[in-house]
């Protein structure tokens, strides 16, 4: 057989796979989305947009992403940073690290819940010491602001390592040689991470971000778990189309938006954090 | 005034002994050469300097500081790297004025030092371009560039060149002579090749298993090899060793000869003779031709003379073959004697 062929015989069973498995299922939603009784139609858009719960859920979305990913950025960093700086012992550290990438989103919603709820370990504690008289509804209507940073912390919790993973993976290739050079022509070690370390991690910053970023627009389990109706996003109002309102026509809208909008972002993170042709490693 | 002072630097790792007690002194403006095989600590002891790595022992003194306990930045040095280590992510221009942004130059003193050192590697049309856009020895002009514009009292070069190819390896090496020269600055070189070493150098330290074995000019590296190891190290190729065995009243019986030598010795020693100061005559080692290697302005020809491979230097129209017999004689005075105990030269 001609060598030339291999690659393609190779991808072969991968592409099959992906077509059958997700472009098929894609053109089935998006024909729900735009299909009516009278042909294509907009209005499922115009139905999800309009309802009352629409503008919320993405206000929440939108503002988990702002607040949980930038600390993600910052902590996976810096975790980085320290593994990739350490002899013996690293890859220990780096297992335990990333443990909470092996429990799915819902189990670690769940472990959140356990430490949050009015009988939770932190409520136990709390009374423990005599900071509280009784126990206190955490998670309740009454203190929003405690329900978003309940799920803050479980999503920073839950999803760091995933970040982790990718940038330690990206400083261990830039060369030892220069962050020497840095250091000999007068780099403090902050100023080496931040003109040598972020400038060369742009690629593994790209994908880190644009994974980590599609996945907070998908955010569910975790904030079924914690917030319950408390906390609408958009994944949960499109849970809600499917299951409890039977409209598959206006999920299929509302999977078409988060598609829509996790392109724009990534189009964004791809052109801010692009490399100039010939200032790659 | 930039001189180094090198005092009983050791260095170990783990439980190897990268580096023995390292003495050294260097003038200022002095262009030092470390020259050794690979493995032999020569590299170690740039980077102990640089304060990339930290001695085990001893000190280190640039100018009238003593330095081992500073970072590299607070050393006054600059550094040209064996793959050049220029930033892919900034351009050539950014590159050379590096160390000038991090000691917070004004603008114009990094627009007016970058375009000098540019104009000086012949690099000023390549200001604006990125390193993958440059060429090996685009990148190598870049790097000096880059330690040049830091105006330091010492520049260390660890085999700036060893990345080049040959042709290219040639020019950059006169022109980086030219270069130092004029930039008045203190020298550090660390290198492999003995030519570089030689036609750099005011002075050659040869190191061997992490010492220094001789540190001398390069022609007296050449013609009086303080050890053994220097003798069969320099020189391409390396000097004849013979076995010397003593007659009494300073004569030797070497080969099949009876010659002068060193007062004294009661003991064997090595008789060594580089093969280009060996001339044909009657009167001398009888040698068969096992190969002629004609190199264009010479004639290598490699005999064996008493069991021995001896290699001599030949006129190119000299007609040898395989299986000639020679008689090759010394030329006085070029004769070394080396005691096979100490390793050491005698005479």
């Amino acid at each position: 057989m001609n060598v030339r062929y291999l690659p393609y015989l190779l991808i072969l069973p991968v592409t099959l796979f992906l077509c059958l498995f997700f472009i098929y299922p894609f053109v089935l939603v998006s024909q729900q989305a735009f299909s009516g009784p009278e042909g294509p139609t907009l209005e499922h858009f115009r139905e999800v947009v309009s309802y009352w719960k629409f503008p919320i859920s993405l206000q929440n979305t939108l503002l988990l992403a702002a607040v949980v990913v930038p600390i993600q950025l910052a902590l996976s960093l810096l975790m980085a940073t320290m593994v990739s700086r350490m002899g013996k012992g690293r890859d220990l550290v780096l297992y335990v690290w990333t443990i909470p990438l092996g429990i799915s989103d819902l189990a670690a919603g769940i472990i959140w819940l356990a430490i949050f709820e009015q009988s939770g370990f932190l409520n136990s504690m709390l009374y423990g010491i005599g900071a509280v008289s009784e126990p206190v509804n955490f998670l309740s209507y009454q203190n929003p602001a405690i329900v978003f940073l309940a799920i803050v912390l479980a999503e920073v919790w839950r999803a760091t390592a995933i970040m982790l993973v990718i940038l330690v993976a990206g400083i261990g290739l830039i060369p030892k040689e220069y962050y020497e050079a840095a250091e000999v022509f007068g780099a403090s070690p902050w100023k080496r991470f931040v003109k040598i370390t972020l400038p060369l991690l742009r690629p593994s910053l790209q994908t880190a971000l644009v994974l980590r970023v599609i996945l907070a627009f998908e955010v569910f389990a975790v904030v079924a778990a914690l917030g319950g109706t408390l906390f609408p996003v958009l994944m949960s109002e499109t849970y809600a189309y499917q299951f409890d309102l039977l409209n598959s026509n206006a999920a299929a809208a509302m999977a078409l938006i988060i598609l829509g909008i996790s392109i724009v972002s990534t189009i964004v993170i791809l052109r801010a954090l692009r490399v100039p042709k010939g200032a790659r490693v | 005034m930039a001189q180094i002072e090198i005092k009983g630097v050791a260095k170990q790792f783990g439980s190897y002994q990268a580096l023995h007690s390292i003495n050294l002194s260097i003038s200022d403006q002095e262009f030092m050469v470390l020259l050794g095989a690979s493995g032999c600590g020569k590299t170690t002891l740039l980077r102990i300097v640089a304060g990339l790595e930290t001695p085990t022992e001893g000190e280190v003194w640039i100018g009238d500081r003593r330095v081992d306990h500073l970072p590299p930045r607070d050393r006054g040095i600059a550094m040209v790297f064996q793959n050049y280590a220029v930033f892919p992510h900034l351009t050539v221009f950014e590159n050379i004025g590096f160390g000038l942004r991090m000691a917070k130059v004004s603008n114009d003193e990094v627009k007016r030092r970058v375009e000098r050192n540019a104009e000086l590697m012949h690099i000023e049309q390549l200001l604006a371009r990125y390193s993958g856009e440059l060429s090996g020895g685009q990148r190598q002009r870049v790097a000096v560039a880059r330690a040049l514009a830091m105006e330091p009292d010492v520049i260390l070069m660890d085999e700036p060149l060893s990345n080049l190819d040959a042709l290219l390896r040639l020019e950059m090496r006169a022109e980086l002579k030219g270069v130092l020269a004029e930039s008045k600055t203190t020298a550090i070189y660390v290198t492999h090749d003995q030519v570089e070493a030689m036609s750099l150098a005011d002075r050659i330290s040869v190191m061997h298993q992490g010492r220094i074995v001789q540190s001398a000019t390069p022609v007296e590296v050449y013609r009086n090899p303080a050890e053994h190891f220097v003798a069969g190290f320099i020189g391409n190729p390396p000097m004849n060793f013979l076995s010397a065995v003593p007659e009494g009243a300073g004569r030797y019986r070497v080969a099949d000869k009876v010659l002068d030598g060193p007062n004294g010795a009661s003991e064997p020693l090595v008789f060594a003779i580089r093969p280009e100061d060996l001339t044909l005559s009657n009167d001398g080692f009888a040698a068969t031709v096992k190969i002629v290697e004609p190199l264009g302005p010479h004639l290598l020809a490699t005999c064996d003379v008493a069991g021995t491979m001896f290699r001599a230097i030949l006129d190119s129209d000299m007609t040898v073959k395989h299986g000639d017999k020679l008689t090759l004689a010394p030329q006085d005075g070029r004769v070394r004697w080396f005691d096979p105990e100490s390793q050491r030269a005698v005479a």
